[in-house]
């Protein structure tokens, strides 16, 4: 009895034919006609009440006895944030959005029961007005080639055995039974891969290196310290799917010869800290990873450790020193982290999409994998469409679509009827593309022509109201706050561009400034110790380079053609749109408008210190700014 | 008067809490190299990291103590400071930027009287910013003790703010 208790309780697979009867036993338990409904638990759908609608659910389908029927699961991001939180019911998934745990019970009767769609709920086309009820006809997903983030909508990224249902850890055990790790590398290469995290190193190229460095202790590391501001894909991936990264890492170290990893993770990030930990456990748990896994006679343990909230983290050798317990302060990079990284070992570095990116090229193939693509780049990248976009979330596409298809057709264009100025890529290194450039291909190469870069795929829109010159001040804020101030140049030159840049920002700003950035940016990019330094002057080079007549007209003019640069705006009164309803005045939190109920107020400029207050509350479009 | 007062019942806090303190930093004797960990566990534990914890972590991990007060200054996880009972974080990244996210920290520091870092006198708030919670389809976004909020306005910051003292 004990034995047989037993026997149930430990879950280790001893060897590969175990895996492939677990998963044989998962899909046959499965009833085929139950209806799957999957709601979105990813961080963006939580903030919007998803859990709410997950608990709405699990009464419903207990108070009905709908257990046997219905497979419900709470999985990972479904990438469409906007429209959060997100329920999607199978097989013909059928597409929800903002549901409210009050529209569950209709959902159950009228959709799950009853086979019929609760049209309310569903996405209409914002051009067509169309009632989109399917997820693959909405125009957000139609365009996309979701490999990467597929599985993220499908699986309860808190059980392992939906992975494995799915085919997971299929590419473990194909490297495991008949691949060298030379071969593994080898197929790595041939499929073009570049690093996902930025600078678009090949893959292939790095893992081979890390390999002939002869050391019995190695290491295998995730750079999970997303720190770009407005990209949250890596976040999505370990939270919606942290397996693929998990065997993508097993892989690597089987590769290299690594027999423990790290995973590090941003502090920022509650919910994929805790669903890569659980991960982590149930791998363990079935033998996945740890010692002799499947018995292979291969070795690998894997550790999380959460950041500190510094961006410098991101860039490897202050991610190894964080590592090692020290502050996140760049080394210069005379040897290469192949042979010394952390501890002083040789250490394999990738990015959670690049890891993500492995158990595919393994599955299907290198010839597969870089059939996709551009000839430089291959496979696809999940970008995070954000900012003054119609649909707002996760995209992943083929390498080679234009900037133009990304934001006009899978992004749905500009909100409110405004006009599209710029999108940034790249996170604080990269820089911001003009709208003449969007026909623009998006590949590593591409992105660097244009004095920007692929960064993590960080894609901020923004329209006219958005000033360029203040974008360029924010980055620079950004970069100077995250400086480590190791070296001189990265230290003293944002200091000193920030500086500039807040004079022009003011209406302080002095003709002969642009010239003074651009040679400070040159310092930068030529002497600063690490990347995160060397590339820190892109932001305002490239709107130097791009939005040119912004920059004189905040110096020459002392206007901001977007209304962004508070000192730089006046807010008046029109008297004859004015209706004297007095919501102005009551808005205004330094008493600046007066005037007598039902005639037209005015401001008095000395007081006012320009919050918009009155203009957000004036309902006559009276309040104007110029 | 108020601010000793307060410090005493703070140290006495650390005081009833020093078994706990100790068997966490006994912890992590053998993994000196996670010290980053041990600091999360004990603002965890705390809300902040206590002068005296950093002292007794050096001591017992012999570790350099200006090592250990570097990194707990180095990262912006931690606060050498009390925090208040409610702790607002006001989103700063790009796509929270863009949609307006530095009118929030501006009307937090108009109405409040709280700049990022700080802790009002009454203890009620502590205002923090992030660079990006990864939530940009939301923004901007404010989190407060752990609850993300939407699309904030400064009005609407008003009405979440009235739900916590």
């Amino acid at each position: 009895m004990v034995e047989q208790v037993k026997k149930l309780l430990d879950k280790r697979l001893k060897s590969i034919p175990e895996l492939e009867q677990l998963r044989q036993s998962i899909i046959s338990d499965r009833d085929a006609g139950r209806i799957t409904v999957s709601v979105c638990g990813g961080t963006g759908c939580r903030a919007l009440g998803a859990e709410d609608v997950v608990d709405a659910f699990s009464e419903e389908i207990e108070k009905k006895e709908l257990a046997v029927k219905i497979e419900f699961k709470e999985t990972g991001c479904h990438g469409f944030c906007e429209r959060g939180p997100v329920v999607v019911v199978g097989p013909q998934k059928i597409f929800y959005q903002h549901v409210k745990p009050e529209d569950v019970p209709e959902i159950i009767d009228v959709t799950v029961l009853g086979g019929k769609i609760v049209k309310r709920l569903l996405y209409t086309d914002p051009i067509t007005n169309d009632e989109i009820p399917y997820e693959a006809d909405v125009p957000f997903y139609k365009r996309q080639t979701r490999l990467i983030l597929g599985s993220n909508g499908e699986i309860d990224p808190t059980d392992i055995e939906q992975y494995v249902a799915a085919g997971g850890y299929s590419a473990l055990t194909k490297v495991l039974t008949g691949m060298s790790p030379e071969q593994v590398i080898g197929e790595i290469t041939k499929s073009g891969l570049r690093g996902r995290g930025g600078g678009g190193f090949p893959t292939g190229r790095k893992w081979q290196s890390c390999r002939v460095v002869k050391n019995d202790v190695k290491y295998v590391l995730c750079n999970a310290d997303e720190g770009d501001p407005g990209a949250y894909q890596d976040r999505s991936i370990l939270e919606g799917n942290p397996h693929s990264v998990l065997e993508g890492m097993i892989i690597g170290a089987y590769a290299i010869g690594s027999h423990q990893g790290y995973v590090y993770v941003r502090n920022e990030y509650p919910l994929a800290v805790e669903h890569a930990r659980t991960a982590i456990e149930q791998a363990m748990e079935y033998g996945l990873l740890g010692e002799n896994i499947l018995g292979s006679g291969f070795d690998f343990k894997l550790t999380i450790n959460k950041g500190g909230g510094a961006f410098v983290c991101g860039e490897s050798s202050a991610l190894i020193a964080s590592l090692e317990g020290k502050i996140g302060e760049p080394k210069a990079k005379y040897v290469h982290m192949a042979e010394r990284g952390l501890w002083d070992k040789p250490s394999l570095l990738n990015n959670v999409k690049t890891w993500a990116n492995v158990p595919l090229i393994i599955n299907k193939g290198a010839d597969w994998y870089s059939k996709i693509g551009t000839a430089g780049s291959k496979g696809t990248m999940v970008f995070s469409l954000v900012g003054k976009i119609n649909n707002t979330g996760l995209v992943e596409v083929p390498m080679g679509v234009t900037l133009r298809e990304m934001i006009f057709e899978i992004g749905g264009g500009i909100p409110n009827g405004k006009k599209f100025k710029a999108v940034q890529t790249g996170g604080p290194s990269g820089g911001c593309i003009p709208e003449y450039l969007l026909d623009t291909p998006v590949d590593f190469d591409e992105l660097t022509k244009l004095g920007s870069m692929m960064g993590s795929g960080g894609m901020i829109v923004m329209d006219e109201d958005n000033c360029m010159v203040d974008v360029a001040r924010y980055f620079i804020e950004f970069l100077k706050g995250e400086s480590c101030g190791k070296c001189t140049p990265c230290r003293e030159g944002l200091s000193k561009l920030s500086e500039i840049l807040d004079r022009i920002t003011h209406g302080q700003g002095r003709p002969e400034d642009l010239d003074t950035m651009t040679d400070l940016a040159e310092v930068l990019s030529s002497g600063a110790l690490c990347a995160l330094g060397r590339t820190a002057a892109n932001p305002v080079l490239s709107t130097i380079r791009y939005f040119k007549d912004e920059y004189m007209a905040h110096i020459i003019n002392k206007k901001c053609p977007a209304h962004v640069c508070r000192e730089l705006i006046t807010y008046s009164i029109d008297a004859e749109k004015c209706t004297g309803c007095g919501a102005c005045a009551r808005a205004c939190s330094t008493k600046a408008i007066s005037g007598e109920k039902k005639q037209p107020h005015v401001i008095n400029q000395g007081m006012c210190i320009k919050c918009s207050a009155c203009f957000d509350a004036c309902k006559f479009d009276a309040v104007t700014r110029s | 008067m108020d601010i000793e007062l307060d410090f005493a019942a703070l140290q006495e806090i650390i005081t009833s809490n020093a078994g706990k303190v100790e068997a966490l930093i006994d912890s992590y004797v053998d993994k000196k190299e996670q010290l980053i960990s041990l600091l999360q566990d004990i603002q965890a534990e705390f809300n902040y990291i206590p002068q005296d914890v950093i002292i007794r972590i050096s001591q017992k991990l012999e570790l350099p103590l200006s090592q250990v007060f570097s990194v707990a200054t180095f990262f912006k996880a931690f606060s050498l400071k009390p925090r208040g009972r409610h702790v607002i974080t006001v989103c700063m990244g790009t796509a929270c930027h863009v949609r307006g996210g530095q009118r929030l920290v501006n009307k937090m520091a108009r109405d409040y009287k709280l700049q990022p870092g700080e802790t009002s006198p009454d203890e009620r708030f502590t205002l923090e910013t992030a660079n990006c919670l990864g939530c940009c389809a939301l923004g901007p976004v404010v989190v407060v003790d752990g609850k993300y909020e939407s699309q904030v306005t400064p009005d609407k910051l008003d009405k979440i703010l009235k739900k916590y003292d």
